[in-house]
């Protein structure tokens, strides 16, 4: 890590640090002190707080966190709730895993200064169910902040009370979506709700209700901290402030990096060490499997809201994944595709039928059957899901396959001439280079 | 495929927004959908989950169009689904008419529905009606590209049909998940029995295990079915739709007055759907009116008339012959002391009109009543004075109608439990709750599941209590009835003294609305047709002199007999007594009267009777003459609803030789020298128009009142019983379909916590008329010192094997 400038650790400051997950060392350095700063300020202070450091949702959709707080209606005589969406589920996505590992209690007082903004007195965790250590250290923490009066009645003297509920999910990528997820935590099947009524107005329990990004709301305490300007100073204009980029794939160094947003790819893979020894990138995803993916080319973009979207494609989650020349772009969008097919929730029929359908005409594809015709026909069925499904799952299924025609359909094309995958499968793996076809 | 018809009755300024809908201005209402906008233009835009009575779903994403404009200026980037967005005012909307994006959105949404779709329409029910395949026509491609690809397409499977419940089967190989089945179940009546199970392509309706769908109103999810997916097992591979032909026709189960439709191909009634009335029953109908029609195709169905010979035998006989013998003895007996008459709730209006002209012109009688069932003389008074001739346009103003029950602030059910005993209002009074905010109380002994359903407030009653309750609602603190509540008054009520007449001094001094719900389809028309033993048609008095010269006037005779006539328990008192002598009994099952053994002997001491019935029972072979008469599917006719709304239909089935009532009863009359001036329904309806109701003074209640004595008396006497009919039940109108019959609720003696607690599982009961053992079921707010049994689930009947309602029984545990 040369170029450590560059980096700007804030929630993964302490992840190194012993036992960072324990109330004694967040609070030895420094934590809960932005909860105490903001249990003194007016609510609508620390919304403006928010608003002003042009904080955007770490989520994926970028959506203004303080623009989506100022739309509870405060007249609502109905309780507010705040939702943590920490169902990680998109593929190549890790970052609220290892931060509520590592710093759960950054997440903890983020979710008491937002609820005290939002005058909610009950706050859900919805943690991905399959992580169970994340679940438990999460469940740890908010015992813990009970335990130190950060929780509870009275919060501090301040009169405010907050109870957490940490929630664990049952299995589903679909419950990552915000509606669907609410669903879920009611107890009922985990599928998107219709909208109008959007959930600021009749979410949980047809309450007004926050529904926010892990990330997100860890980002709060360093803004009471710091000040709205120290975080709009990071970033770029429009995309302010830090994220976490996670890098994974063919790089020397897979893992988080926490940079200001606008930083670039070939920077994260400078901070990476390189790609894989010998082989150079080939394709990758910018936010998780549902952006469009990109090439070599794209490596100078800056990776922020508007440089991704100029290019086609999405912030996303910032799961950069990265694959080198030995990766079938073919192979890798089946086994998305796959993925979509399985955790469609089925509700609706384009995405239901659609990814049925998409899988069955890419395998073919990859076995080397059909014709370049199939090709204009995946393109067509991506048309029809596209903006024809219900909620985003859908969209994001078409994702990975029109980006990966657009720039690799010689590809694609190749599979049919050659009755298959021109390319050794099992080069692309970590033991690729002793494991060759040649030399198996 | 479903349309809907603009609400009926919105009156007001209704805000409207102006829409353009391929490029055609159309005026609709603020917050219509634009998928209903578009009908208003004549575009059907296609779709699946949409149902105009289910909250929108957005589910199959085949009715999206494009939206250039939002109203705002701005439009929807992609296809919208029109079956969940609202109109805006100055919105602009293409439809696959106009729009080539619209039209392929909607022709990609259906190519993916028909992937996995298997292709069996040749065997499918649904095929020839189906809107899948309908509409795969209208808006889909011709070739399916599924093939095309690589080794072709590979569809999902499943094995075939799973049974939801001993009714109804699903096929979730043909199901395209639209959720109308599931939304219908959970929205409209509250019997969330299925749900969507699994996921992605593998996504499913499911029940869960030992629960299957047993809602009363099940069938009607086959129906709004937009695929093949839900069969019965009564309908399934019986025929094809384009081999139907349909027929309009009125529900003969309760007195709802639902619309349906009747499917028959060759003289036989193939299936019955619900009609679509929504003023009426909206469209739905409970599966009794679906599947209960068999009973008129079953081997003892009476199909010649037969006279008892000299030997004591029932023989066939000739009409001429039978209505001359018929003739001949009844004039006889009306020598020999007098003719009783005494009808079932089977009757159309215009039958039960022949009855009660008969009873008057031929027999010179007023012992006549429909009331087949316990029944009392305040019963009578009170139906005199508040019901009869009453109707949604009638002469005494507006009576309560289906509608009301939505605007009602509040509606009081004694007497009456509708999900069991007139599925229509139960749907009705559930939207109004669930809707409307209209509130609802119910006087009975516990709260039942359909009254948790309505989210009804319990007015804890023991019964012959229920007069009490009814007069604490004056003014009641929590439960306050006044002039925006309506009262529904069950006719079970009759077997209290003293509950009518506290219902006609609530409403007389709160100002609230009363209608009477009968249970059978006939006896609101029977009512307004005189056949009671106190009124002549249109509701004119027996004892009011005036009444009955008009109504004579109107038959062309001299006089009407002046003496008020014995009702059903007199009729058969007197004939036990050997006061009259012959009896005209139709379609009355003696296991529904008051006293079964009684009229069963008096059936069989009378001297000469005279039976029309549709299949041969005790009564006819107990007959010296048997008539066959035409099931209702074979005549037309008008049932009167609840509300007194007549109800008339067309015969389905041309059976030349399947005679209503009405033409037998000419027929005898005419042997008898008193001709009744009809022969055919028309001419029965214009003669009933002719004579009109009564537009004299009306016949006043004379007030019971409640006997002092707390029902509950001494514990140690036993346990009261409450009991009614539960919808599907042991009904002679109910057989022939065992599908049907395993889907009624199984017998059970509900009865509070203690009492179970005490005696275990099974319990017996012992009454005046016998003992009968059930198995038990806790109830948590039964009232104390009751139990509840259905009337007719089990034996012969409570009312042959137990005791009489209200009365004390004794229990005890296991089968001792």
């Amino acid at each position: 890590m040369s170029d450590v400038d560059t980096l700007t650790p804030v929630l993964t400051k302490d992840w190194g640090t012993d036992r960072s997950w324990t109330l004694p060392v967040y609070e030895s350095r420094g934590g809960y002190a932005s909860l105490k700063k903001a249990l003194t300020m007016a609510q609508d202070d620390i919304i403006a707080a928010v608003k002003d450091s042009g904080l955007r949702g770490r989520g994926g959709a970028g959506f203004p966190t303080g623009m989506k707080w100022s739309f509870i209606p405060q007249d609502n005589p109905k309780p507010k709730y705040l939702v943590v969406n920490a169902d990680e589920s998109e593929p190549g996505t890790c970052k609220d895993t290892p931060l509520m590992m590592a710093s759960p209690h950054v997440l903890v007082e983020g979710v008491i200064i937002s609820s005290f903004a939002i005058r909610a007195n009950t706050a859900f965790i919805y943690i991905r169910g399959e992580i169970l250590h994340v679940i438990r250290r999460v469940q740890a923490a908010v015992a813990e902040a009970y335990a130190a009066g950060h929780l509870g009645t009275n919060i501090h003297g301040s009169g405010y009370d907050l109870d957490i509920v940490v929630h664990a999910g049952a299995g589903a990528y679909i419950c990552g979506e915000e509606t669907a997820l609410l669903e879920g935590l009611e107890g009922r099947r985990g599928q998107p709700r219709l909208r109008p009524p959007f959930p600021a107005v009749a979410g949980l329990y047809a309450s007004p209700t926050v529904i926010n990004n892990v990330e997100s709301i860890a980002s709060v305490p360093s803004i009471i901290e710091h000040g709205a300007e120290w975080f709009a100073s990071m970033g770029t204009e429009k995309s302010k402030g830090y994220g976490i980029f996670s890098l994974s794939g063919h790089v020397t160094r897979p893992g988080q990096y926490e940079a200001p947003l606008g930083i670039t790819l070939r920077e994260l893979i400078d901070l990476s060490g390189g790609m894989r020894e010998g082989h150079q990138l080939k394709f990758w995803t910018p936010g998780g499997s549902s952006t469009p993916l990109l090439t070599d080319e794209h490596l100078d973009l800056p990776l922020d809201f508007e440089g991704m979207a100029g290019a086609g494609t999405m912030l996303g989650t910032r799961a950069i994944q990265l694959f080198d020349e030995t990766t079938c772009v073919v192979r890798a969008v089946l086994r998305w595709t796959e993925f979509y097919k399985h955790e469609s929730c089925g509700k609706c029929t384009p995405c239901r039928e659609g990814t049925w359908w998409l899988v069955q005409t890419l395998a073919a594809i990859e076995r080397g059957e059909g014709s370049e015709a199939d090709l204009d026909l995946l393109l067509d069925q991506c048309e029809n899901i596209l903006g024809r499904s219900f909620c985003a799952l859908g969209d994001g299924a078409t994702s990975p396959i029109s980006s990966s025609i657009q720039y690799f359909r010689d590809e694609y094309v190749a599979h049919l001439t050659h009755g298959g995958c021109p390319l050794d499968p099992a080069a692309s793996t970590v033991w690729g280079s002793s494991l060759t076809r040649s030399g198996a | 495929m479903t349309t809907t018809p603009e609400k009926a009755g919105t009156q007001g300024a209704v805000e409207t927004v102006s829409v353009t809908i391929d490029g055609v201005q159309v005026d609709v209402p603020k917050d219509t959908l634009v998928i209903r906008a578009a009908e208003q233009i004549g575009v059907q835009i296609p779709r699946f989950c949409d149902h105009p009575l289910l909250a929108p779903a957005g589910a199959c994403r085949q009715c999206l169009v494009e939206v250039p404009d939002a109203g705002n200026g701005r439009g929807f980037p992609k296809p919208q689904a029109s079956c969940t967005l609202p109109v805006a005012d100055g919105m602009v909307v293409n439809t696959q008419a106009t729009s080539e994006s619209a039209d392929k959105a909607q022709q990609g949404v259906m190519e993916f529905l028909l992937i996995n779709h298997p292709l069996d329409c040749p065997v499918c029910d649904k095929g020839g009606e189906c809107p899948l395949q309908n509409q795969a026509m209208s808006n889909g491609r011709g070739e399916s590209r599924f093939v095309g690809s690589g080794s072709g397409g590979v569809k999902r499977t499943f094995p075939k049909p799973i049974n939801l419940s001993p009714q109804v089967l699903l096929d979730r190989e043909r199901c395209i998940v639209c959720q109308r089945c599931t939304r219908f179940a959970e929205e409209i009546p509250g019997d969330p029995f299925i749900a969507l199970v699994e996921r992605g392509a593998q996504q499913q309706i499911g029940i869960a295990e030992n629960a299957p769908f047993l809602s009363y109103f099940a069938g009607n999810t086959i129906q709004i079915c937009p695929v093949g997916a839900l069969t019965s097992e009564s309908y399934r591979f019986r025929s094809r739709p384009f081999d139907l032909v349909s027929s309009p026709a009125v529900a003969e189960h309760d007195a709802c007055g639902s619309a349906i439709r009747v499917d028959h191909r060759r003289g036989k009634v193939m299936r019955r759907l619900a009609g679509n009335d929504p003023e009426v029953n909206e469209e739905w109908i409970t599966d009794k009116d679906r599947f209960a029609f068999t009973y008129a195709t079953e081997p003892d169905r009476l199909t010649y008339p037969q006279v008892r010979d000299a030997g004591g035998a029932l023989r066939p006989a000739s009409w001429p012959e039978a209505f001359s013998v018929a003739a001949r003895g009844l004039a006889d007996a009306r020598a020999a002391g007098g003719v009783g008459v005494l009808t079932g709730g089977r009757l159309t209006g215009e039958d039960a009109y022949a009855y009660s002209k008969f009873a008057r012109v031929a027999l010179g009688t007023n012992d006549i009543d429909f009331r087949a069932r316990p029944h009392s003389a305040e019963e009578a008074d009170f139906l005199a004075a508040h019901v009869v001739a009453t109707g949604p346009d009638g002469p005494a103003g507006g009576s309560v109608t289906y509608g009301d029950l939505e605007s009602a602030a509040t509606v009081v059910l004694v007497g009456f439990e509708p999900e069991d005993e007139a599925g229509a209002i139960f749907l009705r009074l559930r939207k109004a709750a669930l809707h409307s905010g209209t509130r609802v109380l119910s006087i009975a002994p516990f709260t039942t599941r359909g009254l948790s359903k309505m989210h009804g407030t319990l007015i804890p009653t023991a019964p012959g209590d229920e007069p009490g309750a009814i007069s604490s609602l004056l003014g009641h603190a929590e439960h306050g009835v006044d002039a925006t509540s309506v009262i529904l008054v069950g006719e079970r009520l009759a077997t209290v003294p003293g509950a009518f007449s506290a219902v006609a001094d609530l409403v007389a001094k709160s100002g609230a609305r009363v209608a009477w719900v009968p249970r059978r389809a006939g006896d609101r028309g029977a009512l307004e047709t005189g056949c009671l033993p106190t009124l002549l048609p249109g509701g004119r008095p027996v004892a009011d002199a005036q009444a009955r010269v008009d109504a004579a006037t109107a038959w062309g005779v001299d006089s009407l007999p002046e003496k008020a006539g014995r009702d059903s328990d007199a009729i058969v008192a007197a004939l036990g007594a050997g006061e009259l002598a012959g009896l005209v009994i139709g379609g009355v099952d003696p296991a529904d009267t008051a006293d079964p053994a009684a009229t069963t002997a008096a059936i069989e001491r009378a001297r000469f009777v005279v039976a029309l019935d549709v299949r041969a029972s005790d009564v006819t072979r107990a007959a010296d003459v048997v008539f066959p008469v035409a099931p209702v599917v074979d005549k037309a006719g008008t049932y009167v609803n609840w509300e007194g709304r007549p109800r008339p239909f067309e015969a389905v089935l041309g059976a030349p030789s399947s005679l209503p009532d009405l033409r037998v009863l000419a027929g005898i009359a005419e042997e008898l020298g008193a001709t009744l001036g009809f022969r055919t329904v028309a001419e029965v309806w214009s003669q009933m128009e002719d004579i009109g109701p009564w537009d004299g003074a009306r016949a006043t209640m004379t007030p019971v009142s409640a006997p002092t004595k707390d029902p509950l008396g001494d514990p140690a006497e036993g346990l009261l019983l409450s009991t009614w009919k539960q919808l599907l039940d042991q009904g002679t109108m109910q057989a022939g379909d065992k599908h049907l019959a395993a889907t009624a609720r199984p017998a059970v003696a509900k009865v509070g916590r203690t009492v179970y607690d005490a005696l275990g599982p099974t319990v017996t009961l012992t009454g005046e008329r016998g003992s009968v053992t059930l198995p038990a079921e806790p109830v948590d707010d039964m009232v104390d010192g009751v139990v509840w049994v259905p009337s007719n689930s089990s034996g012969l009947g409570l009312l042959t094997d137990l005791a009489p309602p209200g009365a004390r029984l004794t229990i005890s545990g296991g089968d001792a």
